[in-house]
């Protein structure tokens, strides 16, 4: 069947196909995509700046380009992107009462490569502020509801951009993650959420939050589609010196290269019953590793990555150390929210910073703030630093007999809104995804199955670094072998 | 969670002062059962052997052939004063107006 503009889940490669056959216009397809989001986003929250006019303009702009045969992979594509993005002339929020009336006056990298590319963007999304959660309920403005159940949460921090592509409201977008903000609301919401190697995107423009372990990447209903995303916005950039200038391999040359002479790791500590993990996740994960021998893929059974429960206070020494630093900058003089009425100016900093920003915000500021002062910054950041070295050493020895490694992403599938007060245990969310960001290496979630509630459960692919194109290569074949992918939301 | 974890009021407002965070007692009450909490959770780290172990300082590790991303030293032009000055809270002319460091 021909694709069509009323198809809101068409594939990133079907509607390239159709735009350059004609078969419809960008316009088209753009006024598609903001009629999907006018009639679901009352239930599912996924944006906090639907950019119509823009999105129409761009639209128009890619039509022509169509017509005149300059068009790539995303020219007239509709997209959205994740409010921690700058976009010119577009506010840029993060989440946060701090940045709500913020505009930048320039774009982030990654934005100017989607617009050059001809993608236009249909809106920002919703997100945890500063992107510090796990389920978008500490966004400043209201909670995402997750396409296949809109009383459950969509995951975290890019909560909006994965609910968004669930939905239908876009085909491809944009996240950020730097403990699992990617990978975790990819898996709750049933779709293909990557992270690249640290250093494969230029951050230029991205809100900082924690610098040593943020990274930008795709969300998408297909592994090819994650693979065509990350194409189009990674590379070298000289306004990022984080970003390395390693030339971009071909991510989409081994999709359909199966599996055979690759061994894949599932260590033991991701498969342990006792962990807490749901019986529902651990089932599918296994039954995932039975798919992928079937495939034709050696599975090791016996690797280990003991450090790896470590990860998680790692974790939370090192992103609260970082994002203290980072959010200094907030002080109501530059830009922002501002108080002015205070007593000195002393007072006008802490009644801006007290009203800008919200709990988990400040939480991590004052924890970082307190693992960096005198007297403990030897017992936690630069303990935190050595157990980083050690758990990138693990990974780096499965990795010298293992070209993959595959985990559930996630401990349990989508839970309520409301439903978990605790900070700690929300941060177990990421216990599964956290270890790669320490380790800087690539990432991904697909959907493999559905569990409790009959919410979707994600499988992680992780590979060592550099090495997107082998971590394409497992998860396209896995998708190639089941069809939990080309599940669809009821809405 | 051991009591060498646990902060006290004063510990709690010093960390808010330090980052420049007004806050109610209740706030102050709030926050020092979480962070304490989050705290003692991360202690379990101190147990672990790190002697004769490198710190790993920054993501640029990932990259360990070394890339030099390092870049020319070229002046290049910069935003123009409106750009800069567009989301200023209070302005005067071209320059951002703040409140008297000393009163």
């Amino acid at each position: 069947m021909a694709a069509t503009v009323e198809d809101p889940f068409i594939g990133l490669a079907e509607a390239a196909a159709g735009l350059r056959d004609r078969t419809f216009s960008s316009q088209q397809l753009t006024q598609a995509a903001l009629d999907r989001i006018a009639a679901t986003d009352e239930s599912i929250h996924a944006f906090i700046t639907v950019t119509d006019e823009k999105a129409l303009a761009a639209a128009a702009e890619a039509d022509s380009r169509l017509q005149s045969g300059d068009a790539g992979p995303l020219t007239g594509v509709p997209v959205a992107v994740k409010d921690v993005l700058s976009t010119a002339g577009v506010r840029t929020t993060c989440g946060s009462r701090m940045l709500e009336n913020y505009v930048p006056r320039y774009d982030a990298t990654v934005v100017e490569r989607l617009r050059e590319a001809g993608a236009v963007v249909v809106g920002k999304t919703n997100m945890d502020e500063f992107a510090m959660g796990s389920s978008t309920e500490h966004s400043a403005f209201f909670t995402t509801g997750n396409p296949w159940d809109p009383t459950r949460v969509p995951g975290g921090s890019s909560g909006g951009s994965a609910a968004a592509v669930a939905a239908g409201q876009a085909i491809v977008s944009l996240g950020s993650d730097t403990g699992g903000s990617i990978r975790q609301p990819g898996a709750f919401c049933g779709i293909v959420g990557m992270k690249p190697t640290y250093g494969r995107v230029s951050r230029y423009g991205l809100v900082a939050f924690a610098s040593s372990l943020d990274q930008i990447g795709p969300f998408a209903r297909s592994v090819a589609d994650a693979a065509t995303l990350l194409q189009a916005v990674a590379g070298p950039d000289a306004r990022d010196s984080t970003c390395s200038d390693r030339e971009l391999p071909d991510f989409s040359a081994d999709l359909d290269k199966g599996l055979d002479g690759l061994t894949i790791a599932a260590p033991r500590e991701f498969f342990d019953p006792d962990s807490g993990i749901q019986p529902e996740v651990l089932a599918a994960a296994e039954e995932a590793l039975g798919v992928l021998a079937a495939q034709g893929a050696t599975i090791d059974r016996d690797t280990t990555l003991p450090t790896a429960e470590h990860a998680l206070p790692v974790y939370y020494i090192l992103a609260p150390s970082e994002a203290s630093a980072n959010l200094a900058r907030y002080d109501g003089v530059k830009y922002g929210f501002s108080f002015t009425d205070g007593e000195s100016m002393w007072d006008n900093y802490e009644k801006t910073r007290q009203h800008g920003f919200g709990d988990e915000v400040k939480r991590r500021i004052m924890l970082g703030a307190y693992a960096l002062s005198a007297g403990y910054y030897d017992a936690y950041y630069l303990q935190a630093q050595k157990v980083r070295t050690l758990i990138s050493n693990e990974f780096d020895s499965i990795f010298s007999k293992a070209q993959l490694i595959v985990t559930p992403t996630t401990p349990t599938v989508a839970f309520e809104q409301g439903t978990v007060s605790d900070p700690y245990e929300m941060y177990l969310n990421d216990v599964f995804t956290i270890p790669a960001n320490i380790a800087g290496l690539p990432a991904l979630s697909m959907p493999a199955g559905f569990g409790e509630a009959e919410m979707p459960v994600g499988l992680q692919f992780i590979a060592k670094s550099w090495d997107e194109a082998t971590l394409f290569r497992g998860a396209s074949a896995y998708e190639q072998a089941t069809d939990w992918h080309t599940r669809r939301p009821a809405l | 969670m051991s009591d060498s974890s646990d902060l006290s009021a004063a510990d709690v407002r010093h960390i808010a002062t330090l980052v420049r965070i007004g806050m109610t007692d209740q706030d102050v009450e709030k926050f020092r059962v979480e962070l304490s909490s989050i705290i003692g959770h991360c202690n379990s780290l101190a147990a672990i052997d790190t002697e004769d172990v490198e710190p790993t300082m920054n993501g640029a590790f990932a990259d360990r052939s070394g890339d030099d991303v390092m870049a020319d030293d070229v002046a290049e032009a910069c935003f123009p004063v409106e750009d800069v000055l567009a989301n200023a809270p209070v302005r005067e002319d071209d320059y951002l107006r703040v409140r008297g460091v000393l009163d």
